[in-house]
């Protein structure tokens, strides 16, 4: 589709603003449940393809299927690659670091499934975004 | 798993880890479980809260309080008073700088709030290879309000009311980039997006593209309405195939939404977009080599001027500007220059992005409005120094720049400042060296890197940095003598004030830089014969390339 | 670090490529829109097809696009990312940005030199490993940062690099 107005273009912006609500802030209103990879070139060297992968196979073998594990780029936690963010319905967005593709079976088990965020994983975001 | 009535968070990061949390966290279980808490109070090791400097840090939940600097020995203080009779440790919290009042909470902590993101608003929570999440994140707004609501002269004005300035290095302010670009008389513009991030040791660029490459995008046909360009260029490197795939595809989608093409947004305007490759040349970094470059030729700067503005690409005239810069574009159209001007210091305004690495906890991408300091981006947002090391030194501006020592630390960071403390802001790659590091083999590496990278085109540069590399190769191999050091002073300020363009007036800096900091370092690699006996009898030597 | 290369302009090549890539490269360069401004684009594409850019290769492009030879090599030998000397079956990278280097890595590339008995840029005896200091590959945060191909391996110690380097000799 070709967007030629403004008009149209916010159109477009709500009805997709739900898919994004601004994740790293509010508190998530979508029904989906989303696993964010950051999968820049650091987080790739880290193993984040591994733990993307890992994610996507485990959840097709729980069966479930209304969680999306979307790409994204780099939050700038370097020193804690590859990072993870899981944003669930009600819940505050929760930032995970170091998570290999050993740990997504606990996170999957515990967060998603569990409701509970795996605290020894979690990263405090110290940025503010405009 | 039984539900637990509290939580006591420890802090595994490596920085509190340093400082031996992990002693902390053992009295805690110890004690809670003599006191026979330990079905209901857990203790969780924590990954990093990124405030090593105050480590260990532990954090009570669901209560939200937060302590700082907890020793193994406070741990039954923090048992018996605040898990048992839930009152706060107060000798514990972490206490404001500024009126040394206590604050428990978390949020309430200055330093949480240190970093702003602009031109990383993106970066990590949308989907880079989906148009759609990035207009919901409000993105090609910009671009509609500037098309359908301002005229050209005012967005160079926005621009120039904002006081960005360019983020690449130069800082140059890029609304009058644009302005003077706009004021030539020519049918054929072209804007072009200098994505060939050359220093070693920055890379947010890279995670701009790689995160947010719509952002750019939008930014780029903002600047060709402004300027009159109907061609853009993206010139970024081949070692960055990640980026390019994803560059590519956005450029993709954007024209089949029809956000780049003909007759953007209704009007009549149109822009389109075209990627060309580097090869591996740090100077293709330098604008009008980089013009050179994108014309399939060596990258080899020409003299300025003719400034790109007014003979660049093909002899047209041409707006060069880098890829964070851009990344503020869009917001500063949306939410205007008033409130981006209102972030920074009287001469440098908004954020920088700064890619923090070397012998630092967090090493990663920050970014910070201008004007905070270097000591809280070591120590608060970076973590403080691996290991518990001492500081030395940080190099800032990559091999252009310098480095600053521990009495710069409090120095508000802007382009100015920087400058006047013997460094540059650079594209912001910030190296974090310790006491263990030697900084002529620092000043040695950096040599080598413009050396390889001088172009050969001009001799100061081509000879001059081949000669100071020989020279402190052989004072780090112990060889040198007073007179080499002399002549190594000399040639850095030769090489510096004969060069053709960038990389060879700056090529010297780290070697003047460390001189005028280090010194000591220098001379105690120098022969022991040669050795100044106390002040003032060395007479030094004049003449260049003087041997003993 | 990037030495400048060794090239011989007279010497032939001693290798011989089928006709095929030649064709496959002729094809690309009669496919493009204009050939003004390309020629850093063609080398890519070229380098990609063969592998690398022996001057057989650089004279079929200066006589495909008309300029002359020397124009050609001069932007070869300029860029560091074009290489005239065969690959060997693995690339070894060890990266040499600041990052990595403040970190160890000049101890790293030494050990590797030792191991493979070769330089920089410099290909072994028996064809296997290429030797590569490149500038800086964007993984900070794991410096010292060696890849072999495409799999990094982050926070290399010297004495990782002979265990590394041995998993590819199999």
């Amino acid at each position: 589709m070709q967007i030629k107005s403004l008009e149209e273009l916010k159109k477009i912006k709500e009805e997709y603003k739900d898919r994004v609500r601004l994740r790293s802030q509010v508190e998530g209103t979508g029904d989906q449940t989303e696993i964010l990879v950051g999968m820049a070139t650091c987080g790739i060297s880290s193993g984040a393809r591994e733990t993307f992968n890992a994610f996507i196979e485990e959840l097709a073998e729980e069966k479930l299927d209304d969680v999306k594990v979307i790409t994204v780029g780099c939050v700038g936690y370097c020193h804690s690659e590859p990072t993870v963010q899981v944003n669930i319905k009600g819940q505050k967005p929760v930032l995970y670091g170091n998570i290999k593709k050993e740990n997504v079976h606990e996170l999957i088990e515990k967060h998603i499934k569990g409701g509970e965020p795996v605290k020894r994983f979690i990263l405090s975001t110290d940025f503010e975004i405009v | 798993m039984e539900k637990m009535r509290m939580n006591v968070l420890v802090c595994g990061g490596t920085g509190c880890i340093a400082s031996d949390s992990e002693k902390v966290a053992k009295n805690l279980e110890v004690i809670i479980k003599a006191r026979g808490y330990d079905k209901e109070v857990s203790v969780v090791k924590t990954g990093c809260f990124g405030f090593c400097e105050q480590g260990p840090i532990v954090k009570i939940e669901p209560d939200n309080i937060f302590y700082v600097r907890v020793g193994a020995k406070d741990a039954k203080e923090i048992v018996d008073e605040h898990i048992i009779k839930g009152r706060k440790v107060e000798r514990l919290l972490y206490k404001d700088p500024e009126d040394n009042k206590p604050i428990s909470r978390q949020e309430d902590i200055q330093f949480y709030k240190k970093q702003l993101r602009v031109a990383l608003r993106n970066c990590g929570f949308i989907n880079p290879e989906d148009i759609y999440e990035y207009i919901a994140a409000g993105g090609y707004e910009a671009l509609g309000k500037a098309l359908t609501q301002m005229t050209r002269d005012e967005v160079v004005e926005e621009i120039k009311a904002s006081g960005l300035r360019g983020r690449g290095g130069g800082g140059f302010p890029t609304g009058v980039k644009w302005e003077i670009t706009k004021k030539q008389e020519s049918d054929v513009k072209f804007i072009i997006c200098n994505a060939d991030e050359g220093d070693p040791g920055a890379f947010m660029d890279r995670s701009i593209l790689e995160g947010d490459p719509h952002s750019v995008l939008e930014a780029m046909a903002i600047g060709g309405y402004a300027i009159g360009a109907d061609k853009g260029i993206i010139y970024i490197r081949a070692e960055y195939p990640l980026a390019i795939s994803r560059l590519n595809t956005a450029i993709t989608q954007a024209r089949e939404a029809g956000l780049l093409g003909k007759n953007l947004f209704g009007t009549d305007f149109s822009f389109d977009i075209t990627i060309k490759y580097g090869a591996g040349a740090f100077v293709c970094g330098e604008e009008t080599a980089l013009i050179n470059s994108c014309e399939g030729k060596r990258g080899e700067p020409n003299y300025k001027p003719p400034y790109p503005a007014q003979e660049g690409y093909w002899g047209h005239p041409t707006c060069v500007n880098n890829v964070e810069t851009f990344a503020n574009i869009p917001v500063i159209i949306t939410k205007g220059s008033e409130w981006f001007s209102s972030i920074g210091t009287e001469n440098s305004k908004g954020t920088k992005v700064f890619a923090l690495a070397g012998k630092i906890n967090n090493v990663g991408l920050v970014e910070v409005p201008m004007g905070v300091t270097l000591r809280e981006i070591i120590y608060n947002i970076g973590g403080g120094i691996q290991g518990g090391r001492k500081f030395k030194a940080i190099q800032t501006g990559g091999p252009s720049g310098g480095v600053l020592t521990e009495k710069d630390l409090d120095t508000q960071i802007d382009y100015n400042s920087l400058l006047e403390v013997g460094s540059m802001m650079g594209s912001g790659g910030m190296i974090v060296m310790d006491e263990t590091d030697n900084m002529v083999n620092i000043a040695k590496f950096y040599l080598e890197f413009t050396m390889d990278e001088s172009c050969g085109r001009c001799t100061p540069c081509r000879i001059g940095t081949k000669r100071m590399y020989e020279l402190l190769n052989k004072i780090t191999s112990r060889k040198g003598t007073m007179a080499d050091l002399d002549a190594l002073k000399q040639l850095a300020y030769m090489v510096k004030d004969g060069s053709l363009c960038g990389l060879g007036q700056t090529a010297p800096n780290p070697v003047i830089s460390t001189m005028k900091n280090f010194w000591n370092e220098y001379l105690n690699l120098i022969k022991d014969e040669d050795h100044p006996r106390g002040e003032g009898k060395y007479v030094p030597k004049n003449k260049i390339g003087m041997k003993s | 670090m990037t030495k400048p290369q060794a090239i011989s302009v007279t010497e032939p090549t001693g290798e011989e490529f089928p006709k095929e890539k030649y064709d496959e490269l002729g094809k690309f360069i009669d496919g493009m829109e204009t050939t003004k401004g390309a020629l850093i684009e063609i080398l890519h594409k070229a380098q990609n097809i063969f592998g690398y850019l022996p001057r057989d290769v650089q004279l079929f492009v200066a006589r495909k696009l008309g300029i002359p030879g020397a124009e050609v090599f001069g932007v070869v030998s300029f860029y560091s990312y074009f290489t005239t000397k065969p690959r060997g079956k693995h690339t070894i990278s060890c990266c040499m940005g600041t990052a990595c280097y403040v970190r160890g890595a000049d101890k790293i590339i030494e050990r590797i030199k030792e191991n493979l008995g070769i330089e920089s840029n410099e290909i072994t005896e028996d064809g296997l490993f290429t030797l590569k200091d490149v500038r800086c590959i964007g993984a900070c945060g794991l410096a010292p940062v060696v890849m072999v191909d495409d799999k990094v391996y982050g926070r290399v110690k010297v004495e990782d690099v002979d265990d590394i380097i041995n998993q590819y000799r199999k």
